[in-house]
């Protein structure tokens, strides 16, 4: 696998934005660098790099502030987990005082009373706030290109063309933030793919962990049943550190899980040996690419020469975990979004009676995408379909999660797919596809949402045009520590992603 | 199952999107698609299984029945479009 010549190795470090999240941590403790050199590193390249439209709000002032608060920490010998490290907050977490719009026209000038749980764990280790990243409209979309504010460009182009990619979505500002440097680490979502999607287009490792690890208050609702936030950031290591302070028991949510939250960095070395890792064969789609394939046989040679053993399971309820999530993410998305009514937030378009003001905001503030999704939610919830469709879903949920149970039961400790079926994809390639095609995207990450599980992408080569590919790991619930030491045994053998040159900047 | 522009419109109602004419017939085609999409699911069989409701069986989580926040108009309405005196103001509903 060659890298494109092009890259910069990531080791070879110019300026303070371009060190890992790990590396900028020990420089801080050591005192070699500052979190204010740290933060304006970053706020000087996000000013170049404007032109990605990654982020939707930038808040110097702010970062400055929290960074100088953590310069006073670290020499008071105070300091905190995160102290001083700046990160990109996707713009589906509230942030108090700091305009949240979730990628929508309808919470244009939203600015939220209070802190989302994410954020706020975050603030309580010392981190510092950069900016709000940008999204698909309600994180609904695969390809940024359905935020109301302007598609992301990605960092990477495919070899001998400047022809703009999308980063992947729905955290595809998150993805391309950080993959630019314009982060050391971002917080994401994941409905359906959300955060492994676009790190495996970007080049960036993400991290969707178990449904419950991270608390959901505070954070703008899709699909509240798969609705999980976690971290993208460069390395496994990194991931492994934000996620560590993301998560927690939350009283306010009540889905999030009463368990300790153990210090995953520590798990990141810990090797696969001794372990079984599952290769599932009905992830072996038609038509799947043969670069794909390779990559995905690759990945397992290399956890079986760290020690692990491979084993063909089945999951046979696999190929219907899309269809049966195409049914409940729009259900509950319905259902969430019915709260934008023009009455309590943003937009009002007024009407001839209060149903006209409604259904006139509503037009107005929803883009196309999320209007659909919104659309075949009311079909499968009203009136007679509640049980063909809804219900029916769910009962599918429990076989996939059944599938998942047996093959852990069996003695796996982790399954190994593909990310994504094909590299990034062009800027407005897919406009004329149809729905289902885009939904595609996610026919290897969705499985997951539906599980409950915890999955991370992490990049293990590229394909033929020089653009990332990335490799999944799906593991036992609440069992993120086995993704972080078997994600580092893939990021060993493939050695350090090597990211594209500032050619933005 | 198909729906049809009466169908359409229905759905949209009930949604309270207003949709235009011209909308009415693509927003059809889409959501054929996609229900055309989602008919596999008949082929499964789900007889005695349970709905889904959580990935590792946990207890609800209960809290004390007391008054914990509140206290705190201002910011309830400080994002709505229109206000007056700490109340959310809406178009005229009863003549």
């Amino acid at each position: 696998m060659d890298a494109p010549p092009a890259h910069r190795d990531l080791r070879r470090v110019s300026s303070p934005n371009e060190l890992t999240l790990a590396d900028a941590r020990d420089a801080l403790k050591a005192k070699t660098l500052s979190a204010r050199e740290l933060t304006q590193a970053h706020l000087d390249a996000m000013a170049k790099a404007r032109s990605l439209n990654a982020y939707l709000l930038e808040t110097p002032e702010r970062a400055l502030a929290m960074a100088d608060k953590a310069d006073s920490k670290i020499a008071a010998g105070e300091a905190r987990p995160l102290e001083g490290i700046p990160l990109g907050i996707k713009d589906l977490f509230c942030t108090d005082g700091v305009e949240t719009t979730a990628g929508s026209k309808i919470l244009k000038g939203f600015e939220p009373h209070y802190e989302s749980a994410v954020s706020a764990n975050l603030w309580r280790d010392g981190a510092v706030m950069l900016g709000k990243l940008n999204l698909d409209e309600f994180a609904m979309g695969s390809s940024n290109e359905t935020s109301a504010f302007g598609n992301v460009i990605s960092p990477w182009r495919r070899k001998g063309s400047e022809a703009p990619l999308v980063p992947g979505g729905s955290s595809g500002g998150s993805a391309a933030a950080v993959a630019a440097r314009l982060c050391l680490g971002a917080t994401a979502t994941d409905t359906g793919g959300s955060i492994r999607q676009p790190a495996a287009f970007t080049g960036t490792v993400g991290i969707k962990p178990t449904y419950g690890r991270c608390s959901r208050w505070g954070t703008v609702a899709f699909a509240s049943s798969l609705d999980q936030a976690g971290p993208i950031a460069r390395t496994v290591r990194d991931c492994a550190i934000l996620l560590t302070s993301m998560s927690g028991p939350d009283p306010r949510d009540t889905t999030c899980a009463d368990l300790a939250v153990p210090d995953f960095e520590t798990s990141v070395g810990r090797g696969v040996k001794g372990l079984t890792i599952g290769i599932p064969k009905e992830y072996r789609v038609d038509g799947m690419p043969a670069e794909i394939q390779k990559l995905w046989d690759e990945g397992a040679a290399w956890l079986k020469a760290a020690g692990a053993t491979i084993k063909e399971i089945s999951l046979p309820h696999t190929s219907y975990a899309l269809p049966a999530y195409y049914i409940v993410a729009p259900a509950e998305a319905s259902s969430n979004l019915a709260r934008y009514d023009g009455v309590r937030y943003g937009l009002r378009v007024p009407g001839k009676d209060i149903a006209g003001m409604y259904e006139n905001t509503r037009a107005a503030g929803f883009g196309r995408e999320v209007k659909r999704r919104i659309m075949i939610g009311t079909y499968v919830l009203s009136a007679g379909y509640y049980d063909a469709y809804y219900v029916r879903a769910q009962k599918i949920r429990t076989l996939i999660k059944r599938d998942f149970e047996a093959a852990y039961a069996d003695g796996v400790d982790a399954i190994l797919t593909p990310a994504t079926p094909s590299a990034a994809f062009g800027i407005g390639e897919k406009a004329n596809a149809d729905p289902v095609e885009m939904y595609l995207n996610d026919v290897f990450t969705v499985t997951v949402n539906m599980a409950g599980l915890p999955g991370i992408a992490v990049p293990a080569g590229f394909d033929s045009q020089g653009l990332p590919l990335g490799l999944q790991l799906i593991g036992r619930p609440f069992d993120e520590e086995t993704l972080f030491a078997a994600a580092q045994v893939i990021e060993d053998s493939a050695g350090r992603t090597v990211l594209p040159a500032a050619w933005w900047a | 199952m198909s729906v049809d522009e009466k169908t359409v419109r229905r759905i949209a109602h009930l949604a309270r999107i207003a949709v235009t004419d011209e909308e009415v017939g693509p927003l059809g085609a889409e959501l054929n698609t996609i229900l055309a999409f989602v008919e596999q699911l008949g082929m499964v069989d789900v007889s005695g299984v349970e709905p889904m409701t959580s990935v590792l069986p946990m207890a609800m989580k209960k809290r004390e029945d007391a008054v914990t926040d509140g206290g705190r108009a201002d910011a309830v309405v400080a994002n709505a479009p229109e206000t007056e005196d700490n109340y959310f103001l809406v178009p005229k509903v009863v003549e």
